[in-house]
């Protein structure tokens, strides 16, 4: 089969842009925030993935284990995973001891190929998910990317988590498996931190994504985060959060989501006139709106239409 | 970030050779610069004599193609009068028809999804009753694979009971119909899945006067979904939908004024 990520490999980097001129951009600049003792985060651009940015757009956390890092989620290249373990050796000579993935969208899993001599972890789910979607998933990176994503190819986890009490490289975790933003997306408490890792069922301040989303049951997941009353969270994309707004946010997004969608089905609309729909101020200046919400339309609409208009035959 | 399952061999390869093509009668500028209207505009068009881009014919889509299955469109012709026919078309795709609309009675307005195989100019080609042709264009970037694809359908045992369901409304106020229905569209370019697709789709009054038609082609999205746009309040009955596919199977239906669920 011919795939773009062929042409690119067959052809170099000329067809992007200049060599010298790639060479020169194409260089990941991942500094770590320390967010409690042992525990640091690289936070991502809250835009859409771009040739600017390279994928960059996701949070990754680093904590510390008995024998070296414990990385959640591992970016979106493998240039990128190599960047995330030059600075796991910088805070850790050791590096990174073990991965774990918190659901299987290409930002979060793609850099797995650097680390692939060490557990990678995820839900079960999650690692069919990552197995059967992986290829179409690097097809459309490599568009959008282009030489960003030199070389990278599809890891999928390889060790399913159990759920509940989790020790990984000696840290105890809190393991949630839950759902919503895709088929299965875990969230995991730091025992000693009361840091909530929540992946992408909570976004801040940037436009949640809807893809592999089933609302809900993602409102459900919110609800069950909500509950642990965490000392802080960190979303799977947008600025960490200290007092709680951040899944208030996320709710809030997906209910106008749903509603708007919903009401434009009863009042006939089609699909290009929902995406001329005006975003209410609390929703306009989230990371990557409009196109977030133009993304969701396309995902979203033709399901919710077919619910909403009645039968006629 | 994408729910993309689809890869396909870019079925688009053909339109890169040469072809050996006399200038059309009318050489026109073309506003994409796509380096296949010419021939379009004399396969598709028939090499009409008069002939024009014109920004009154609007043509909506995304600027990238989500889910290259289901693209919307939206063409909007109600800037002409006496529309006859809207031919919409891609320019680079194994299929470059997508559908031809005969407004009829309804406004020369339509929406619709089709199915994209990589980014093209897409084409809105108007010809009023005097045989002028009057053609809007959008681009849209796609990832591939939509042509070559095979149905969601087949990934359902349940597809054969489902075929021919109509889902739709009308809303009378705002002169608005909207109508879905459930039907593969096989391309006939996935493996070995012969083309199977509704031709034909007619839209008549209680009286049985035709109101508006549609001819479908491959590129139309599993489950064709339209809106068609009336003058509003002058939709006094329900809308009766009928319509055939290729394998000689009715499509019937009735879309009425009424509550949604
Ligand atoms: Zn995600």
């Amino acid at each position: 089969m011919f795939t773009r990520r062929h042409a690119l490999g067959i052809l170099g980097a000329g067809i992007i842009a200049p060599r010298a001129y790639a060479q020169a951009r194409h260089v990941y600049d991942l500094t770590p925030i320390q967010i409690a003792d042992g525990m640091w985060m690289i936070e991502g651009s809250t835009d859409y993935f771009s040739m600017q940015n390279g994928g960059a757009i996701v949070n990754i956390v680093l904590i510390e284990g008995d024998s070296g890092l414990i990385l959640i989620d591992s970016g979106p290249s493998l240039r990128y995973g190599e960047a995330l373990a030059s600075v796991a050796r910088r805070l850790d000579l050791r590096g990174v001891s073990a991965v774990i993935n918190t659901h299987h969208h290409p930002d979060h899993f793609f850099g797995n190929q650097v680390f692939a001599d060490k557990p990678i972890l995820s839900l079960g789910e999650t690692l069919s998910a990552a197995v059967s979607d992986g290829d179409a998933f690097a097809d459309n990176m490599y568009r959008l990317l282009g030489d960003w994503m030199r070389g990278t190819e599809v890891v999928p986890p390889t060790q399913v988590i159990s759920s509940g009490e989790v020790t990984i490289d000696g840290r105890s975790f809190t393991a949630l498996p839950l759902g919503g933003h895709t088929v299965a997306d875990l969230a995991v408490l730091d025992r000693q931190t009361g840091t909530l890792i929540a992946g992408d069922l909570v976004f801040y301040d940037r436009a949640p994504t809807t893809p592999s989303a089933d609302l809900e049951i993602w409102q459900a997941s919110l609800n069950e985060l909500e509950a642990i009353n965490a000392a802080q969270l960190v979303p799977g994309h947008g600025p960490v959060d200290k007092t709680r707004a951040a899944i208030p946010q996320t709710r809030a997004y997906l209910s106008w989501l749903e509603h708007t969608l919903r009401n434009a089905a009863r009042e006939g609309l089609d699909m290009i006139e929902v995406m001329d729909t005006t975003l209410p101020a609390e929703f306009a200046g989230m990371g990557a709106q409009p196109q977030e919400f133009h993304r969701s339309v396309s995902h979203l609409f033709p399901g919710i239409e077919l619910q909403e208009l009645p039968r006629g035959n | 970030m994408f729910r993309k399952t689809v890869v396909g061999l870019s079925c688009a390869l053909w339109a890169q050779g040469a072809f050996a093509l006399d200038d059309p009668k009318t050489k026109l500028d073309d506003p994409m610069k796509s380096g296949m209207w010419d021939y379009h505009q004399v396969e598709l068009l028939g090499d009409p004599e008069v002939i024009r881009f014109d920004e009154r014919v609007i043509v909506r889509g995304p600027v990238s193609a989500e889910d290259s299955l289901n693209v919307p469109l939206l063409v909007d012709a109600t800037g002409i009068d006496n529309v006859k026919r809207i031919v919409i078309s891609a320019d680079y795709g194994p299929i470059p028809h997508i559908l031809t609309y005969y407004p009829e009675q309804a406004e020369a307005k339509l929406g619709l999804r089709f199915k994209i195989d990589q980014g093209t100019a897409i084409r809105a080609s108007v010809e009023t009753n005097d045989g002028q042709w009057f053609v809007g264009s959008t681009y849209i970037d796609a990832a591939g694979g939509g042509c070559t694809a095979p149905a969601h359908a087949y990934a359902s045992d349940d597809w054969e009971e489902k075929l021919g369901e109509i889902h739709g409304r009308l809303w009378a106020a705002s002169g608005r119909a909207r109508v879905i229905v459930d039907h593969p569209m096989d391309t006939g370019l996935a493996g070995n899945i012969p083309v199977f697709i509704i031709q034909n789709l007619a839209f008549e009054s209680d009286s049985g006067d035709l109101l508006a038609r549609l001819e479908l082609f491959e590129p139309v999205n599993e489950d064709p979904a339209f809106s068609l746009y009336f003058e509003p309040g002058t939709l006094t009955g329900p809308l009766h939908v009928k319509g055939r596919d290729n394998n000689g199977n009715r499509i019937r239906g009735l879309l009425a004024e009424g509550d949604t669920h």
